[in-house]
């Protein structure tokens, strides 16, 4: 796909301190992106600058392969929806819908059918007279996508959108959003710290941490093949467990853990034998057998806990070196604390990330 | 049913220092000065007994014999000089004349060598209706002489109220020169004040304390300090005429003060602080992403200006114009000081009433007339601000 929005080493510093650090990103059309992190990662910075809100400190942002740095944000033509909606609150919906219609000088009939049109798509039209502050949050919310979303931008910015909305109303959202955008063929930069609300909606996901994109990918290669400690760490759940490299072959390495164990593993980055590195092993994929199966990875341990959640079993165990947690299927049968296991797992359920 | 009402008793105790004060120092001087300015008693006081008799009277045949025998008896009843001037002086204000036929009546009833047998054969004046009638109508406890007065009004002899003659009439000139001086400085306080507000909201920290403390600080110095600080800034020899001297922009000192110029740039310094925090204090309540989000929408500032903050912060724009214009039309030391005699405010004129020439009928009077203009530009801001909020 050819690349529509290009953030170009852009570099951002408030002050003395450094928020987004020589920074490429490269976005396309129709995609829809988030932007994941912590608070304080650059993230909002980053979105921030393409509005046109922040200057970047250096580097270029390029729009369609034009420079749009001096181009001030009212004519840069993106829909930017906030956190706090943003509504004005001394216009009615209709009015708020219109308002972008109205700066881009449309004539009356047109503003007001495609007010209409928007509001249908957000399936709001029996508020059309209402004040922003007569409305719940989800509705509020559904305003500020319409009000983003009528001008048909060229950019859809959301600024961590469902941030203040209720759980099942922020996953009601995430479809709806995503339903939108695979609709419309809209280009959504999408903020977020929320890991699940990420891997939801993206096509891809760009994880940021202290100013930097540590891993860009499918939901499923930052999840299921964490570049870097930290993204391991952040997207989801993970057993990390210190050994030291001893042998590569193609896209595996064989790893000594501490306690001696010897494990095959995926590896993501390059790695050379005799460094230390981590191993990331995701709860799910492992099981507990009482038996040892060479075709896997097995790994001697002993269940300290297990706890009931509903949809899964939760089993903490220890071996001679390190704590590791399980998760199983709600049919798995239960392990009493004490019972001495085998942790089992492929070569492809875990990986090796270079600390 | 008693733990309640002796609750209430102890609420209203704790709030009676307050009521008393209250009472005592706004409620009660607010009504004397009102009834000061509709009260006429200094004639009924000295001729009670011409009220019995003058009522039946038909205000148009010569006086009957009864009204003048009354009359005579409270005239020689009369034993405060004070008073019968008084009296004197309020009958001469309706009727000119009064002033030498009371005098002549006066002396030849203190005569007893040689009793008069009536007031017309004291002074022929007596036999007409006219003095008769000014002497009725001032007999009711109640006028409506100073209010008409305070608006360049008077009664003609048929009692239709009627322009007072030019050179009676200051206080229209006055007053309007008043409601001017206001506007003017209201005006020059909006436009100072908003954009001020503006910025001191949009900063933070030290800046937004510094810019705001420029703005508390003249407040919590005294009145006459900052006038006379103006009387020094602004005079022929001040600090404001050397500089533009200095600097070379004018040869001549420019007339800064004891005139309108003066008085202006003085009050819209001490009000600023009036227009500038109600300004800034609907302004901070405007959420911060308002102004970026009408720029993500399209609009270049000015729209966006126009269209969101302007009518978002128009509430505090017109709570600053309402107290400035009220706190403005009441003003005495700075016109007073930095003015010439063509720039004297309302508050002046009731000053000399009050203290210059003791005429509380008129200060009172006049000072009603800033009342009821101050609750008629209430009474609109509020009715204002209610179809905003009820429109929300």
């Amino acid at each position: 796909m050819a690349e529509f929005i290009r953030f170009d080493r852009i570099t951002k510093f408030y002050g003395p301190l450094c928020v987004v650090e020589n920074l490429d990103l490269g976005i396309a059309k129709g995609e829809f992106v988030s932007l994941l992190g912590p608070s304080g990662s650059g993230k909002t910075t980053l979105l921030m600058m393409l509005a046109g809100f922040e200057q970047p400190t250096s580097g270029d942002i390029l729009l369609d392969g034009t420079a749009i740095n001096a181009v001030p944000t009212h004519k840069r033509d993106m829909g930017v929806v906030f956190q706090s909606y943003a509504l004005f609150p001394h216009m009615s919906v209709g009015d708020n819908i219109a308002f972008p219609l109205q700066m881009r000088g449309l004539n009356k009939a047109e503003t007001n059918q495609r007010v209409t049109r928007a509001l249908d798509m957000v399936q709001l039209s029996a508020l059309v007279d209402r004040r922003p502050s007569q409305l719940s949050g989800g509705q509020q919310q559904r305003v500020a996508l319409a009000r983003a979303l009528v001008f048909e931008p060229r950019v859809v910015l959301m600024d961590e959108p469902l941030g203040a909305l209720d759980k099942q109303l922020r996953e009601q959202m995430q479809l709806d959003i995503r339903d939108l955008h695979r609709r419309l063929g809209l280009t959504i930069v999408f903020v977020t710290h929320d890991q699940s609300e990420a891997l939801t909606m993206s096509d891809r996901v760009a994880v940021f941490n202290k100013g930097k994109i540590e891993q860009i990918g499918t939901p499923r290669q930052v999840y299921d093949e964490p570049a870097t400690r930290f993204v391991a760490e952040f997207i989801g759940e993970t057993n990390l467990v210190e050994g030291v490299v001893e042998a590569v072959q193609g896209a595996e390495a064989n790893v000594r853990l501490t306690s001696g164990a010897q494990i095959v593993s995926a590896v993501s980055g390059a790695v050379a034998p005799g460094q230390t590195v981590y191993l990331s092993i995701r709860p799910e994929r492992v099981d507990l057998t009482e038996t040892r199966n060479d075709a896997r990875n097995c790994l001697e341990t002993e269940v300290t806990d297990s706890v009931y959640q509903g949809d899964h079993l939760r089993v903490q165990l220890q071996n001679a070196a390190h704590p590791l947690i399980a998760k199983l299927g709600r049919r798995s049968r239960e392990f009493a604390p004490g019972t001495r296991v085998y942790a089992a797992f492929a070569a492809g359920d875990c990986r090796v990330i270079a600390p | 049913m008693s733990g309640g009402s002796s609750r209430t008793g102890r609420s209203l105790l704790l709030l009676a220092p307050l009521l008393v004060f209250l009472i005592g120092f706004f409620v009660w001087p607010l009504f004397s000065m009102m009834s000061q300015a509709i009260s006429d008693p200094a004639v009924l006081r000295l001729l009670p007994r011409s009220a019995e008799v003058i009522g039946d009277w038909d205000r148009k045949s010569p006086p009957t014999m009864p009204m003048q025998a009354a009359l005579v008896e409270d005239l020689k009843a009369v034993d405060d000089d004070q008073a019968l001037g008084d009296m004197v002086r309020r009958l001469n204000s309706a009727r000119s004349g009064f002033r030498t036929l009371m005098s002549k009546t006066t002396s030849a009833l203190a005569d007893p060598a040689n009793p008069p047998a009536d007031l017309v054969s004291i002074d022929k004046r007596w036999e007409k209706p006219e003095f008769w009638i000014a002497i009725a109508d001032a007999l009711s406890p109640y006028t409506d002489r100073n209010l008409l007065a305070a608006v360049d009004l008077g009664r003609n002899a048929a009692g239709n109220i009627e322009h007072l003659p030019a050179d009676q009439s200051v206080n229209r000139v006055i007053l309007v020169r008043t409601f001017w001086i206001a506007a003017l400085v209201t005006f020059f306080c909006a436009c100072i004040g908003f954009p001020y507000a503006i910025i001191a909201a949009s900063l933070d920290g030290w800046k937004r304390d510094l810019m705001l403390g420029a703005v508390l600080l003249p407040l919590w110095t005294s009145l006459l300090v900052r006038t006379a600080a103006w009387f020094i800034l602004l005079q022929e020899q001040g600090l404001i005429n050397d500089l533009l001297r200095g600097i070379g922009l004018i040869d001549a000192p420019l007339a800064l003060i004891f005139n309108r110029t003066g008085v202006i740039i003085a009050m819209t310094h001490v009000l600023l602080p009036f227009m500038v925090l109600p300004i800034y204090s609907v302004l901070i309540t405007i959420p911060k992403n308002l102004m970026p989000a009408a720029a993500s929408l399209g609009a270049p500032p000015l729209r966006a200006f126009l269209r969101v903050l302007l009518p978002l912060s128009l509430r505090g724009v017109a709570s600053g114009c309402l107290l400035v214009f009220i706190s403005a039309i009441g003003y005495y030391i700075t016109p007073a000081l930095i003015g010439g005699p063509g720039d004297q405010m309302i508050s002046s004129i009731i000053a000399f009433y009050a203290t210059g020439s003791a005429n509380w009928g008129m200060a009172g009077a006049l000072g009603m007339v800033l009342l009821v203009a101050t609750l008629v530009l209430y009474s609109v801001y509020a009715r204002l601000s209610n179809d905003e909020s009820g429109r929300r």
